[in-house]
Order: structure tokens, then C-alpha cells, then sequence
């Protein structure tokens, strides 16, 4: 076998954070390789050093034994490497051919030569199944196709080393399935492959090895032959990880009761007539398709809109006037859908971030001015409490990894001691690892009492931790069914919005709530 | 080459950003003035000379540092949490005949001086706030973007104060010259250096730039107004009233700009005409940005600034090199300091 690529000695260091510490990886020709890793372990860094994005401080990438100059992009492409990132990088007014074609001629030629571009990408397509039409405006495209015409990119630049970004993350089980199968097809045609991924089952499927980081060292290379999905799980995680099981509980009193509430037309989807009871010590897990009204949900209950009609009430008392801060005092803490569009300020500190939602409290100001100290202190409890690695107390937060904003953003919320927890979204694209932990705290607030609205398109997460599982459906709830009874043939009856069955469940169990 | 984003800027880097983008912004110039004629060197000498160079070239330099304090502090405290306020201008304008109006009435004159200059204060600085959250509330109620609607308010302002001057306040005993009739005596402010025009107002200026430092650094609605604008949506969900805020910094903002009028009129002039601001507010803009919106960095902004405008003016009389060099060397600055705050922020790799 033919080496085609060579990392060696690779290290890389943003400030005093060490993304890669001395990896070397290599890949022969026709192989895939699978580059494992928890978010944060240095993998897309690693990638975007091979792709000159990043200049490594230390050591040297070789494609089929041509050292490349470190940090050029366009050589990296000419050696006959290509990349796809996770995130697409496709003009959505364009056409296929178009952003195929877009950077590969230069600029200074006044005609471009669309039917030599045509003629190469259809025949690309064709060699590697990756079916597409060249004509279709790509706002037009599904995400799985999006892929294919990212794919078509790299090829249509001779690449002969495909890097892959979490491919599948924006995909479904099928389309993540074909992608894998056309992968397969890719290497037979001569083609290299790496790709990047924290998904076990998928590396285990897909790959010819394995290549496991943790903290930006490589800690183990395996065949994929010769390893399992427990191995793996252990090795990236540097532990043995067990999502933890919810132990029954007999739920309290009610701590927030939703009556009719409804809502036009903010946060997206609005609210038709929900009602529902969430108890002292339980979970109530919300499922549903995205944009049926979710988010809407969880912005009234954390204050964020007014609805236009119905009530809601607090440990028994009706709430007039239910602002953020309102909500907050009342005792409801609240895990924003996404992290770093509304969870956090990522040119603030990691102080500010942690305090500003609580800056009007005693604890955080006085008179107007911030209590700087006590809220460092805060931080800090913070940051050691939750294990939130990679973080300082006057660093911008920008830079903090998902799983260990998620970490930060719990602590400040359940450091407060709430009654009610609304938890929108908590382990979206997090690691298995800190998925278990997310799911550790919120058993663990429900455990000490508190009610937990648990609203998130992760089924197994749901049935793991909700003791009642409602569906949200065009803005209404449907009937609520015990977590025991759920399964997946009924979770998805009630959310594509035939609730018979949830109905008759709900009336056998009425007594139980 | 190409840009990395330097995760931890240094904040040596961050403080000599601006004297790097002064310098290099002096060097063009300097090619400018060599090309008009003149040594560029003889030129700066002679440019220094001129602002520092007598007592009487010292007090002016700070005579005019003093209103652009106030402007730049006016535009940095809106620029920091996104509300692009370009209308100094007209503030400052309707902040100077707020005071003239007020200088109007009989009663003022009759009160002791303190409480007669903190009511004009007030009373221009009212008037600049009034003026920016017109715009302010088109933009919370209708989205209308404040950067045109406070640019064009400017010159509605400057032909209102142009309407007054020429009628309603016109002084009989100026000649049939359009000024406003002047203020009266207990409201004019001390001077501070004998037989110069350089006043109290320096004073004023001076403490406002370290209260609004404070303010910003370590209030609660500092750090708000911050969150407001670096993340709307965070700071929403984080509790921020983000109409509130804004409104707080637009009155803290125009408020400023107004002020700044009201103390020309009080400490220079004694009477508003339609050039008693030779672009003090559009100037303000620069220097916010020349101080990377640090408010203590605006004092220093606003020197440089004066210093420009106090020595060309010198410098050309004795060069002929048209003064409007201290414009361009300004705008040049402002265009320089902005590569430099990017550089602070990324480094370049090959």
C-alpha cells in the first residue's frame, strides 16, 4: 500500500490551550480512515492544519511524500486534498455548477468555460454516484444533497484525499447510510479518505481504522476489525461512560401549571390553548418536530414573551407579570436552546456570562454598580463545581467548547437552587460524555425536588429522563403518557399529531399523575 | 498571507494601536505635504510649535480638546453598545441654543452663577438627549436604521438653530449679524489660564470622561449596555431590557453631545451662531474610534485631534500649505486606526 498522507509530530497551541500535542497520522491509499474524538479533543483543528487553515507550531504534513508549505490553503488543494467542512460553504442563489465551478478558474478570464465544468461534473457524479442535477439552484437542495455538491467541490479540484467534517451531522439515519455506501464506492475508485466523527456506530460501520483523540493527543489507533464499540467509547472518553438511569420518585406538589396559554406569532411557531402541570420532582418531556412551537414554549415559561392570553402560575400563585428576571426570582432556571446565540456573549467574560442574569440580585451589585469581586468568586465556584475545563475567569468565553458551555451555563442556573428547570434542547450536538453529565445534573436537580420541563427532539433522552412525555403538535400539547409506556412507534403516532392512543393511555393513567 | 484571530489580544497591543495608526497616519500626510511643497519634518515641527509651542497656543489646543472630549465620549458610549449615533453634530447644535434660550429668560440672570450654569448644563444636555432618541424610538418602534436618520437630523438641527438665530433669538446689537443673543454673565464660565479663552468647561470634560469610564466599567448598566450590543439576543434572554438600555445610553449619548454645546456657548462664545462648531461632532466620531471607545483613551484622542487642527492652522501660515491638512491627516488617522485595531485582533501569517 501506498502512503498517501502523513502528518508527523503535529502540535498546535492557541494561547496557553494546546489543541494538538505531537500527532502523527498517516493514510494509505484507498483506505478510510475514521478520526475519533469528543468535541474539543483537537480533531477539527488537526484537519484544518492538513488544510492549511491553521499553521501547526510543530511538525510537518506530507501528501504522497511532498512536504506542504504550512498554512496555504491553495497548495493543500493542489497536492490533491480536499475537505468537507461540517458546515456547508455554498452560495444558496447558485446553481450546482456554479459553486462547483466558483474559485477553480481565474478571475482575470472573462468567459468561464461552463460546458468543460459541466462535462467534468457530470462525469464525476457518475463515476461516484453522486447523483445531483448540475442546474439545481442549491437553496433548492436537501441537506443530503448539499453534501454530495460540497463532495463534487473537492473532486471537481482533482482531490485525492477527502477530509470529511462530521458528515453526518446534519443528516438522517438513511442519508448517513448512502453517504457511507458512497464513501465505500470512492475508496475503489482510488480515493483517500478521512473523516471525523464522535459517533461510535458510524466509525464502526465505515472505517478501515480508527485513529482516537483525547485532549489533542492521539491515544490509540485500532482496526476497525479488530476493535469495538465499547473499546472506542472508552478510549475517547478516558472512562468507562454510562448514561445515568432516573430512579423513581413519587412527584410533589405542582410548581408550575400552564392554563390555555396562547401566543401569535413570536419566537417562530406560536401557542394554541397548552395546558399542563409539572410537579415537585419530576420530568415533563416535551418531544416534537422542530418549529412546532417548542421554542415558543420555552420562551414564555423563562419569561422571554408575554402570551396573549392564558395564565400561568408559580408554586400555586398566578403570575401578572412574568419578565426574564420575574422568572428568575420565581425560581425558574433556564437552559437556552442554543448555547451561543442566546446562552452566551462570546466577546464577554466568562464572569459576565456567568452573572448577567442574575446581576440585579444582591449577591452580583449594589446600588447600581457590579459587585466584581463576589461575582469572580462566583465564577470561579462555578467553573470548579461543574468541571468547566478550558475556561478562566476573565477569558472571553468565545472560545469555550460546547459541551463545556453547556457546563457553564448548568452551573449558573443551578447554582441559583431553582424550583423549575426549563431545559430546552440540553445535550443538542454535545459528546456522549458530556451528554451523560448534562443528564447527571438534571436527574440530580429533579432528584433534590425540583420540576423538570425537559423539552428536546431526542427521544432516547426523553424516555431516559422524563417521568411523563407530552408531544408538541402545531403549537398544542397532546395528552401526556407515563415515560413506561412510551415507545417509539407511539412517541412518533403522538408527534406527527394522532393522539388517540396517547388519549387512551393518559385516561388509564390519569389517577397515577 | 492571511489573518488568524488572536485569541487573546495583548493589551500592549491594544494600547499602541492607536499611536501605531497616528504615526502612520502622519507619514501619508507627510507624503501630502511633501508633494504641496514643504518638508514634511519642518511641517510637524512647525505644526507642534504652533499647538504647544506658546501659552496662548497651549490654551487653544485645550480650549478645543474640550468640546471634542465631550462629542467623542458622546459617540463612544453609543458606538459600544451598537447605537450608531452620527448625529454629535446636531446635538451639539440644539444643546448651545437650548442654553441660548434659556440665557433668554429674565429670571436666570438674577440667580447666583453655580446653580445658573448646572440649569444650562442640564438644559443643554436635555436637548441633545431629545434630539437622539427621536431617532432611537423609530428604531425600537419601526427598525428605521438610526445611522441615516440621526445623519440627516443634523442638518434639520443646524437649520433650526439657523431659524432661531436669524428670528425668534436674533441679537438687535449684533449688526444684522446672524447670532443668538448672549447668554448672561452669571452663566459664562470661568476662565482658567488669565487672558486666554481656555475655561472651565476643560474641567467638565475631563470629569465626565473618568465618570463615564466608571460607569461603563463597573456599573450594572454598563455591563448591560455592553451585552445589548455585542449580543442582543444573549442579553434578552440573559434579562437585559434591551429597549431600556438603550434608551439609557441614548441619553447618555446625546446627552453628552448637548452638553458639549451648551459649554462652547458658556466658556467661548457666550452666543450660538451656525459656526460655532467647526464639525465637533462629526469629529467626535474619530476620536471614538482613534480611542478604541474607551472613554479615558477619548481625552487623549480628543488632544491629538486639537492639536491637528490648532497647529495647522498656524503651520499653513507659515508654510502656505493649506490648513485643510489637519482634515485630511484626522480622516487618514481614522482610517489607519481602523487597519490597526484589526491588526490588534489578528495576526498575519504567510
Amino acid at each position: 500500500m501506498t502512503r498517501v498522507l502523513e502528518l508527523s509530530h503535529i502540535t498546535k497551541r492557541f494561547g496557553a490551550v494546546t489543541a494538538n500535542e505531537d500527532v502523527s497520522l498517516h493514510l494509505d491509499r484507498g483506505e478510510i480512515v475514521a478520526l475519533l474524538g469528543e468535541n474539543g479533543a483537537g480533531k477539527t483543528t488537526l484537519m484544518s492544519i492538513l488544510f492549511g487553515h491553521y499553521t501547526a507550531d510543530e511538525g510537518t504534513v506530507r501528501v504522497e511524500g511532498q512536504e506542504l508549505p504550512p498554512g496555504r490553503s491553495r497548495a493543500a488543494i493542489r497536492a490533491g486534498v480536499g475537505m468537507v467542512h461540517q458546515h456547508f460553504a455554498l452560495a444558496p442563489n447558485l446553481s450546482v455548477l456554479d459553486n462547483v465551478m466558483t474559485g477553480t478558474e481565474p478571475l482575470w478570464r472573462l468567459r468561464s468555460d461552463r460546458a468543460a465544468g459541466r462535462a467534468k461534473l457530470v462525469a464525476l457524479s457518475e463515476r461516484f454516484g453522486l447523483r445531483v442535477d448540475p442546474d439545481a439552484l442549491v437553496s433548492d437542495l436537501s441537506v443530503g444533497e448539499c453534501q454530495r455538491v460540497e463532495i463534487l467541490k473537492a473532486l471537481y479540484n482533482d482531490a485525492r484525499i477527502l477530509i470529511l467534517d462530521e458528515p453526518t451531522a446534519v443528516l438522517t439515519a438513511q442519508e448517513a447510510e448512502s453517504l457511507f455506501a458512497t464513501l465505500r464506492q470512492m475508496t475503489e475508485n482510488g480515493l483517500s479518505l478521512i473523516f471525523i466523527s464522535h459517533k461510535l456506530h458510524e466509525v464502526m460501520s465505515a472505517s478501515d481504522r480508527v485513529v482516537v483523540l483525547r485532549r489533542g493527543c492521539v491515544v490509540a489507533e485500532r482496526r476497525t476489525s479488530e476493535t469495538s464499540r465499547e473499546e472506542l467509547a472508552e478510549l475517547m472518553v478516558g472512562r468507562k461512560v454510562e448514561r445515568p438511569a432516573r430512579a423513581p420518585a413519587v412527584p410533589g406538589r405542582v410548581l408550575l401549571e400552564a392554563v390555555d396559554l396562547s401566543l401569535h406569532g413570536k419566537g417562530g411557531a406560536s401557542l394554541h390553548d397548552v395546558s399542563f402541570r409539572l410537579r415537585a420532582g419530576e420530568t415533563l418531556g416535551i418531544i416534537g418536530v422542530s418549529g412546532n412551537g417548542q421554542t415558543t414554549l420555552a420562551g414564555v415559561v423563562s419569561g422571554l414573551y408575554p402570551p396573549s392570553s392564558g395564565s400561568l402560575s408559580v408554586d400555586g400563585r398566578a403570575v401578572t407579570r412574568h419578565t426574564v428576571p420575574d422568572a428568575i426570582a420565581a425560581g425558574i432556571g433556564r437552559i437556552p436552546e442554543d448555547r451561543n446565540a442566546e446562552g452566551s456573549i462570546g466577546d464577554m467574560t466568562t464572569w459576565e456570562n456567568a452573572v448577567l442574569e442574575r446581576i440585579w440580585s444582591p449577591d452580583f451589585s449594589a446600588r447600581g454598580f457590579v459587585r466584581r469581586a463576589a461575582a469572580r468568586k462566583a465564577t470561579a465556584d462555578i467553573l470548579a463545581r461543574y468541571d468547566v475545563r478550558g475556561a478562566s475567569v476573565d477569558g472571553r468565553i468565545r472560545l469555550l467548547s460546547g459541551g463545556n458551555m453547556q457546563k457553564l451555563i448548568l452551573g449558573r442556573v443551578l447554582e441559583a437552587g431553582p424550583d423549575i428547570l426549563v431545559a430546552a434542547q440540553p445535550s443538542r450536538g454535545l459528546d456522549e460524555g458530556a451528554i451523560a453529565g448534562v443528564h447527571a445534573r438534571l436527574l440530580e436537580a429533579r432528584g433534590r425536588g425540583a420540576g423538570v420541563l425537559l423539552i428536546s427532539e431526542d427521544l432516547d433522552e426523553v424516555i431516559a429522563l422524563s417521568d411523563r412525555i407530552r408531544a408538541i403538535v402545531n403549537g398544542r400539547l397532546s395528552p401526556a403518557i407515563p415515560a413506561g409506556r412510551a415507545n417509539a412507534q407511539l412517541l412518533g403516532l403522538m408527534m406527527a399529531g394522532d393522539w388517540s392512543a396517547a388519549e387512551r393511555i393518559e385516561a388509564e393513567t390519569h389517577d397515577a399523575l | 498571507m492571511r489573518f488568524e484571530r488572536r485569541e487573546h489580544p495583548s493589551r500592549a497591543l491594544t494600547l499602541l494601536a492607536p499611536v501605531g495608526a497616528i504615526l502612520a497616519a502622519l507619514i501619508v500626510a507627510g507624503v501630502l505635504i511633501a508633494i504641496a511643497g514643504a518638508n514634511p519634518f519642518r511641517a510637524y515641527a512647525l505644526i507642534l510649535n504652533g499647538a504647544f509651542g506658546s501659552r496662548l497656543g497651549i490654551s487653544e489646543t485645550l480650549t478645543r480638546t474640550t468640546p471634542l472630549i465631550l462629542t467623542g465620549l458622546a459617540a463612544a458610549v453609543a458606538f459600544r453598545a451598537r447605537l450608531w449615533n452620527i448625529g454629535g453634530e446636531g446635538q451639539f447644535y440644539l444643546g448651545a441654543i437650548a442654553v441660548a434660550a434659556l440665557g433668554m429668560i429674565p429670571a436666570i440672570a438674577a440667580i447666583p452663577a453655580p446653580i445658573a450654569i448646572t440649569l444650562c448644563c442640564i438644559a443643554g444636555a436635555v436637548a441633545g438627549m431629545v434630539l437622539l432618541l427621536v431617532p432611537l424610538g423609530l428604531r425600537l418602534r419601526f427598525g428605521v436604521d438610526e445611522v441615516v436618520t440621526t445623519l440627516l437630523l443634523n442638518f434639520v438641527a443646524l437649520l433650526f438653530v439657523s431659524l432661531m438665530i436669524e428670528g425668534a433669538m436674533k441679537d438687535p446689537l449684533a449688526f444684522g449679524w446672524p447670532q443668538s443673543v448672549p447668554v448672561p454673565d452669571n452663566t459664562l464660565l470661568a476662565t482658567l489660564i488669565p487672558r486666554t479663552r481656555l475655561h472651565a468647561g476643560l474641567l467638565i470634560a475631563l470629569a465626565m470622561a473618568v465618570l463615564v469610564w466608571f460607569v461603563q466599567a463597573r456599573s450594572v448598566f454598563g455591563m448591560r449596555a455592553r451585552a445589548a450590543g455585542l449580543n442582543p439576543r444573549a442579553a434578552a434572554f440573559a434579562g437585559v431590557p434591551l429597549g431600556r438600555t438603550l434608551i439609557g445610553v441614548a441619553c447618555l449619548s446625546g446627552g453628552l453631545a448637548g452638553l458639549a454645546g451648551a459649554i462652547e456657548v458658556m466658556g467661548v462664545k457666550g452666543y450660538v451662531t451656525t459656526d460655532l462648531s467647526p464639525n465637533y461632532g462629526y469629529s467626535g466620531i474619530v476620536i471614538a474610534m482613534l480611542a478604541n471607545l474607551n472613554p479615558l483613551g477619548v481625552i487623549f484622542a480628543a488632544l491629538f485631534t486639537a492639536v491637528m487642527f490648532v497647529g495647522a492652522d498656524s503651520m499653513s501660515r507659515a508654510l502656505s500649505i493649506p490648513s485643510y491638512i489637519a482634515d485630511v491627516t484626522v480622516a487618514l488617522s481614522l482610517l489607519t486606526m481602523l487597519v490597526a485595531i484589526f491588526l490588534a485582533q489578528y495576526r498575519i501569517r504567510r
